[in-house]
């Protein structure tokens, strides 16, 4: 585990894709230092020859037969698009 | 008499309905009537269609007069957190993000509902995408407690218990992550069930965090709970975490089971933090238990401790991947002021969310970054099989175990806004049920000299609902805390 939780807020709401306020900075800087401080007490367990736990009960993979079935009507699927034609979702231009 | 109706028990209401001696309208309408006496002041629900309810009300009526009854829900009204798809209606999650969006589809729970004849009436706040204790953290409105308009409802499901508790429906559906259905009905005087992981299918519920997310009812009787699980539970093809297992009788089971149990006490659930008055009432429900014959033993759940340091990093790593999606693109919140695409996650996902969702992105990002994964995530994925070990090691000794729901009745709105780790700490109970996968159920306990109500949990083995309804029943049974009413 880190030493000590340093925590570069720039860079996390880089890769989280959020636009944050100096403000927003500054508070959660702050607070998230405070839960990662408590969070190092997971230093003093002993979790040397322990497997992790994705989910509570083993997940395996569900496989079905691939055969066509009735999906969502495209006008449905975009119904909740900001922005929509032909049925096809309008984004900004990310080619130049 | 109007007013009794929307406080009866859901048992009790499919037999007066069944015997034609109430109709789904007039019924559907006394909720209706209570929830515009009370609404204003508890903000229960962020969204409320009368007609439509009357609507499905009429249609059982007719159902039932053609002698073609759907069943014991048939009639019934049934608010569900907004977080669960109903077709044409609006699913919010208490978000700006999602304010204008419109469910295209029917979770798999609405389906069944839907199929049961129930009437599907009012979508109730809660903390935004889940993330919460209090039910402050909704973008619309922060639902109040019943017992004390002053106090938090606690959350996340905060407006499916405070609204079920206030007479505004006859059973509602929360989602439980980390207590989110357990705390609230502590809270607010109700019963409300988290089922095994996987007994009841995610498809159709916006997604927190996906391992330990699990939908459930908030009810007023722990048979109500039986008769609302008989109806969710079963496997679903289109949930991939979804458990194949055999559904029993759970309303059978409770008379049918009658123990004695032997129950675990857990001494590190009894510590620091938990308030006298809560303690003293789970004490009295241990010997209520103890006079029936049950055997009470001490069982230790040594990595405890670790529990909230564990869930907080999985369940904002996975609500940091959940949330993703939410991008500006496909789901109705577009920034209005990006001049390029990668500007407009950026400035889309900013004015969407709220601080704790934010808050919670940010640490889940953290904590999966690289150089820090090893560290963080997957050290707590370890500790979570150690938590998890905890809990199979305690059932081979016990049946059941029992604790606090909460370490504290209600707590005053804006107590605990600013301080995002104490408002953590009221899940203290909760989330190892979580962590574990387990079954778990808060019932009605008693209430503090102030007059708030508490809640006992008991936590049960997996896929063994019906054993522990069973052992919640025999104590809901024979109390009626629920009869104690808020004044509104």
């Amino acid at each position: 585990m880190a030493d000590s939780p340093d925590l570069d807020i720039d860079r996390v709401a880089q890769l989280a894709r959020i636009a944050l306020t100096p403000e927003e900075k500054t508070a959660y800087a702050a607070q998230l230092g405070e839960v990662l401080k408590h969070v190092e007490q997971l230093k003093q367990v002993d979790v040397s020859n322990v497997e992790p736990t994705a989910h509570a009960f083993a997940v395996e993979n569900v496989w079905a037969d691939d055969v066509a079935e009735p999906g969502l009507p495209v006008e449905e699927a975009l119904r909740n698009a900001p922005a929509q034609r032909q049925n096809m979702i309008v984004v900004p231009k990310v080619v130049e | 008499m109007s007013t009794d109706l929307a406080f009866s028990s859901l048992a009790q209401l499919s037999a007066q309905l069944a015997a034609g001696e109430v109709s789904s309208v007039q019924l559907t309408q006394a909720v209706i009537d209570q929830t515009t006496a009370v609404e204003a002041r508890v903000q229960a629900f962020n969204s409320i269609n009368p007609e439509d309810a009357l609507a499905q009300a009429k249609a059982s009526d007719a159902r039932r007069a053609a002698g073609e009854t759907l069943g014991p829900l048939d009639g019934i009204p049934v608010a569900l957190k907004d977080v669960i798809a109903v077709k044409d209606q609006p699913l919010t999650a208490s978000s700006k993000m999602l304010e204008n969006f419109v469910s295209p589809y029917d979770a798999t729970v609405t389906e069944k509902l839907k199929a049961a004849g129930a009437v599907l009436w009012g979508r109730a706040n809660l903390d935004e995408f889940a993330m919460g204790s209090s039910t402050e953290n909704s973008a619309f409105k922060a639902t109040r407690n019943p017992y004390n308009l002053e106090c938090v409802p606690g959350g996340s499901s905060g407006g499916s218990a405070a609204a079920l508790a206030a007479g505004e429906a006859i059973a509602t559906l929360g989602s439980d992550t980390g207590g989110s259905i357990r705390q609230p009905a502590a809270l607010c005087n109700v019963v409300g069930l988290k089922p095994t992981y996987g007994l009841i299918s995610r498809y159709g519920l916006a997604a927190f965090a996906s391992s330990l997310d699990q939908i459930g009812p908030f009810t007023r009787t722990v048979e109500d709970a039986a008769m609302m699980l008989q109806v969710l539970a079963g496997h679903d093809r289109r949930d991939s975490t979804s458990f194949k297992t055999d559904i029993p009788n759970y309303r059978a089971a409770l008379t049918e089971k009658q123990g004695p149990w032997k129950l675990g006490i857990p001494k590190e659930y009894f510590g620091e933090g938990l308030d006298p008055e809560v303690g003293a009432a789970i004490e009295k429900a241990i010997a209520f238990y103890r006079e029936r014959g049950c055997e009470i033993t001490e069982v230790s759940l040594p990595h405890t401790e670790y529990c909230l340091s564990v869930y907080y990093i999985i369940a904002t790593a996975e609500a940091s991947s959940n949330l993703a999606r939410y991008d500006g693109i496909r789901y109705t919140h577009r920034s209005a002021e990006a001049k390029d695409v990668v500007d407009l996650y950026y400035k889309s996902r900013a004015e969407g969310f709220g601080p704790e969702v934010k808050r919670r992105i940010i640490l889940g990002t953290y904590v999966l970054s690289s150089g820090y994964y090893d560290a963080y995530y997957l050290r707590a994925q370890k500790v979570r099989t150690l938590i998890r070990q905890d809990f199979l090691k305690a059932y081979e000794s016990v049946d059941a175990i029992l604790t606090p729901t909460s370490p504290t009745p209600a707590f005053k709105a804006g107590e605990k806004a600013a301080n995002p780790l104490a408002m953590y700490l009221s899940d203290i109970y909760t989330i190892g049920v979580n962590l574990a996968g387990l079954p778990g159920i808060s019932i009605p306990a008693g209430f503090s000299s102030a007059g708030l109500p508490i809640g006992l949990q008991l936590i049960g083995q997996p896929y063994r609902e019906a054993d522990l309804l069973a052992v919640a029943h025999a104590y809901d049974s024979a109390h009626d805390w629920n009869a104690q009413r808020p004044n509104l």
